[in-house]
């Protein structure tokens, strides 16, 4: 990573909640992943705020570092592109996950409900708040507009038939990163039957994201 | 036939090349409606003979208006909905003040809506991180290079960048200017990339 990063390395994780201390590199790393995950992933994954709320701070010290270089430093321009990059990556990341939330929104808020305790949530307490108004304009606007000059019988809608669920079946493609035996591929059509495969580690697969979704959360496997 | 009108209001959007947005067909909604309402009275009349006079010979065609406006629910939903999701895409492609011809079809409903759904983004950006929030809808691509041309389309005004110049962004006038500071003003068409 660059000069101006490794000067200010050791502020930035001093008041991280997570017990291992990250380095500027291994961050951008698990920001980069959850990226390409949440990219390819039909359904919404498990919220990275930490790692979100890292990369701003990280992004504010970078900028401030900026600001104390030379003008005309040639260095300049190359930490300026960093801190675009960085930038776009973390944007693309959080639109992915909006995208995915508005396009879903009754099955999102649905899953959340359902979450038992100890569960990790799928939404931050900002993208659930975002959802629940996303639901309520919705549904408030419907009824205004349409529903409630409707007969008695059919002023409502059922959202969560309504709404398009996320299709679990998309293939993705996937590079494994920690060797996985006994992966139970179940037919898709009835003249199939059910077979095992093993995924190497640093092999490369594309299969349907049902078979994989669990693999994914636990960072078994990379979605590419 | 039935449900004419309702498969009507989805053909419109259909048509549309992607992503415009079309007048409100206000008339159109409220055609679908009251033939709702006329089903339902006629179903409503059918049920009671149905089962004063025993008239079992009814139920098809009481089946048959209740399948109708289904329908008929389905396809104006269908056609708000749409809409909906066309209106949210310009938030994202024009920023949140709308170019007055698109606004020129929305109902005032749709335009509440749309003023709730910005107000929405912007508290979720400005939650971002700890301290003002991120602008996710910026950075739509990733960098290229630091600084591209640009030429100015209309007067703008004075424009103010990073190290505290200010530049005049009089129409035709180009300027070599950082990148990120110009996004916006390249997607609201005050601005052009120049490729040379």
């Amino acid at each position: 990573m660059s000069d101006a990063l490794s000067e200010d390395g050791s502020d930035i994780n001093q008041d991280d909640s997570e017990e291992d201390v990250m380095t500027p590199a291994e961050l951008i790393a698990k920001l980069e992943q959850a990226w390409l995950n949440e990219k390819f992933s039909p359904e919404l994954l498990e919220n990275r705020s930490e790692v979100v709320e890292c990369v701003m701070e990280q992004l504010t010290h970078m900028e401030a570092n900026l600001q104390r270089v030379k003008k005309g430093d040639a260095k300049a321009g190359f930490h300026r592109m960093e801190i675009d990059r960085i930038r776009y990556v973390l944007s693309s990341y959080l639109r992915s996950r909006l995208q995915k939330i508005e396009k879903h929104f009754p099955h999102v808020l649905e899953r959340e409900k359902s979450l038992v305790e100890g569960q990790p949530s799928l939404l931050s307490p900002e993208e659930f708040a975002f959802a629940k108004e996303y639901y309520t304009n919705t549904e408030t606007y419907l009824k205004a507009v349409a529903l409630k000059r409707m007969p008695p019988n059919l002023q409502a809608v059922d959202m969560l038939k309504a709404v398009p669920e996320p299709c679990l079946d998309s293939f993705v493609f996937l590079r494994v990163k920690k060797r996985q035996e006994n992966i139970l591929i179940e037919p898709e059509t009835d003249e199939q039957r059910d077979f095992v495969v093993d995924l190497e580690e640093g092999s490369q697969h594309l299969m349907r994201y049902r078979i994989v979704a669990p693999l994914v959360s636990s960072g078994a496997v990379q979605l590419i | 036939m039935f449900c004419e009108k309702a498969i009507e209001l989805i053909r419109e959007l259909h048509r549309v090349s992607d992503g415009q947005l079309p007048a409100f067909n206000e008339d159109g909604l409220r055609q679908v409606l009251q033939e709702m309402e006329a089903l339902y009275e006629q179903n409503q009349a059918d049920v009671s003979e149905a089962k004063a006079a025993g008239r079992a010979d009814l139920i098809p065609s009481i089946k048959l208006r209740h399948c109708c406006l289904l329908r008929n629910q389905r396809c104006v939903v269908a056609y708000l909905y749409d809409r909906l999701l066309r209106i949210r895409a310009l938030r994202w492609e024009y920023g949140s003040v709308l170019p007055a011809n698109v606004r020129f079809h929305m109902s005032a409903e749709e335009v509440q809506w749309f003023g709730q759904y910005k107000k929405s983004l912007a508290s979720f950006m400005r939650s971002i991180g700890g301290q003002e929030g991120l602008d996710v809808t910026q950075d739509m691509k990733p960098p290229k290079s630091l600084y591209i041309q640009v030429r100015c389309l209309k007067d703008h005004g004075e424009f103010e960048i990073d190290d505290g110049t200010v530049i005049l962004l009089k129409k035709n006038s180009q300027h070599f200017l950082p990148r990120w500071k110009c996004e916006q003003l390249i997607r609201q068409g005050v601005l052009e990339h120049v490729m040379s």
